[in-house]
């Protein structure tokens, strides 16, 4: 159900995934945020189980920050991944974690790059990655457009060609996309792809 | 089509090897599916294992999450990533090769991933099955051996690595690391040292190759066919090439290219294959 996608772009590298925040049936929530800000030049998009998705990304992001202000220097994206994949492997015989993860990181003067860790803690250096039903239509559809060194505007029409397609082809399609991207300037929120507002909003005023 | 119950995975004995057994409960259609697939581990006396081994691998997370129970696929956990392995021996050199795929179950994540690690300039250690222990396991061996070159100020042999890695893999008998290694390394005056090893670490030493990986019963029958003794180098590097590629090709789970690496005395000659790109 969930959809989490990333690609690696010209000196960038996006994640995009869904907002629903879905339990059996029923849809809490269409704007749950499941790309996490993990430093300023560092995203994390995780997909899974929804308490130890919060749990453990939370958990990664103040240990990140705990290196940092302990050691005074960021850690690389490389470290992060390492790190994230350390957590997974050691839990995963005693409280294993069901979060698959996708870190994206721009380290200072060297090019983006995204690593694919698996809830088994598989972890691997890749260009584009996906979790979730969405994966075996994102997949495709980047194997089929995607190159080395897009630009942005490609990528992004690339990640809205994806969404496109799970949404015309999922059969229980989320409706909202958040796009986050990391480059030299640092990791923020890119876009929203908003297909249906939440209700709330949509209340009339008397 | 709703799932209600996903178990872990149960082991059972069977004469030459260990079942696992991946159940899947359907409570809306009232399916219940169970797979088996037999991993051929190399003949051991299991004795009195069934009460064990019932209960050792229950605290598994359930490998098919709920996204991939769409492919309705069973699986060992060894065929969970897919790899294939092949270490062969030559004229005072080794070939290690391994093929490039990097899979969950059906779906294939990655064309390059490396399962052949150099531990040192004469010694290559090859991780088929579970990439995560594959992974777990490197990092811990080369954690081991970079202390043995602070100790002893020299090298591992290759004898003492393999004996090394059946002790690590011993350790959690009742908890596996679910890999399968293979070992190749030059010892001494330049002697060419293979072997290959279970998941709980039985050591099989072999003369002339050994094989890992879903397409081990294909790389068996290929080596069987191409093996001369005392191969130089180049023809090594043929014959360990054509091997690998013509069993991955019937192989599903493996493929997508091979890695090879060549080792003489003098220096380590690392190639990549270009076969069926599936």
């Amino acid at each position: 159900m969930e959809c989490v996608f990333g690609l690696v772009g010209d000196g960038f590298a996006i994640i995009a995934s869904d907002t629903s925040a879905v339990h059996s049936i029923l849809v809490h929530k269409s704007n749950e945020d499941k790309v996490m800000i993990l430093d300023s030049h560092k995203l994390m998009g995780a997909s899974g189980e929804p308490g130890d998705r919060v749990q453990f990304t939370e958990y990664i992001q103040k240990n990140v920050a705990l290196y940092q202000f302990r050691n005074g220097i960021p850690l690389t994206t490389a470290a992060a991944a390492n790190f994230t994949r350390g957590e997974l492997a050691t839990a995963l015989r005693k409280n294993p974690y069901f979060v698959n993860i996708i870190l994206a990181g721009h380290d200072k003067d060297t090019e983006p790059s995204l690593y694919f860790i698996d809830y088994i803690a598989t972890l691997h250096k890749v260009d584009k990655a996906a979790f979730g039903y969405g994966s075996y239509f994102a997949l495709s559809i980047m194997d089929r457009h995607y190159h080395r060194g897009m630009s942005l505007e490609d990528a992004i029409n690339l990640v809205d060609k994806c969404i496109t397609e799970i949404r015309s082809r999922l059969v229980v399609a989320p409706p909202n996309f958040v796009i986050k991207i990391v480059d030299k300037n640092g990791a923020r929120e890119y876009a929203w792809r908003e297909f249906i507002k939440d209700a709330a909003t949509g209340l009339p005023t008397t | 089509m709703e799932v209600s119950h996903c178990s872990g995975l149960a082991g059972s004995v069977k004469e030459y090897g260990i079942e696992f057994v991946l159940k899947i409960e359907v409570e809306k259609s009232g399916i219940l599916s169970v797979g088996k697939s037999s991993y051929r581990s190399l003949p051991i006396d299991w004795g009195d294992l069934r009460s064990c081994s019932s209960r050792s691998y229950e605290f598994l997370p359930p490998l098919v999450s709920r996204s991939q129970l769409f492919a309705w696929f069973h699986m060992s956990i060894f065929e969970y990533n897919g790899s294939s392995l092949i270490a062969m021996v030559g004229k005072n050199c080794f070939a290690i090769a391994s093929d490039r795929r990097l899979g969950v179950q059906l779906q294939t994540i990655a064309t390059d991933f490396q399962r052949i690690y150099r531990i040192h300039d004469l010694l290559f250690l090859g991780l088929s099955g579970l990439a995560t222990d594959a992974q777990t396991l490197y990092q811990r061996l080369v954690f081991r051996h970079k202390l043995y070159q602070l100790r002893e100020e020299r090298d591992m042999k290759p004898e003492t690595f393999a004996s090394l890695v059946s002790a690590i893999l011993y350790e959690k008998r009742f908890g596996p690391y679910f890999c399968q290694p293979v070992i190749a390394g030059l010892g001494d005056e330049d002697k060419p040292f293979i072997c290959t090893m279970d998941s709980i670490g039985a050591k099989e030493l072999a003369k002339d190759f050994v094989v890992a990986g879903t397409a081990s019963e294909s790389l068996y029958g290929a080596c069987e066919a191409m093996f001369k003794p005392e191969m130089e180098p180049e023809e090594l590097f043929e014959t360990v090439s054509q091997a690998l590629l013509s069993s991955v090709d019937r192989d599903c789970l493996s493929g997508w290219g091979g890695h090879v690496f060549v080792v003489t005395p003098k220096g380590i000659t690392e190639r990549i294959l270009k076969g069926r790109m599936d």
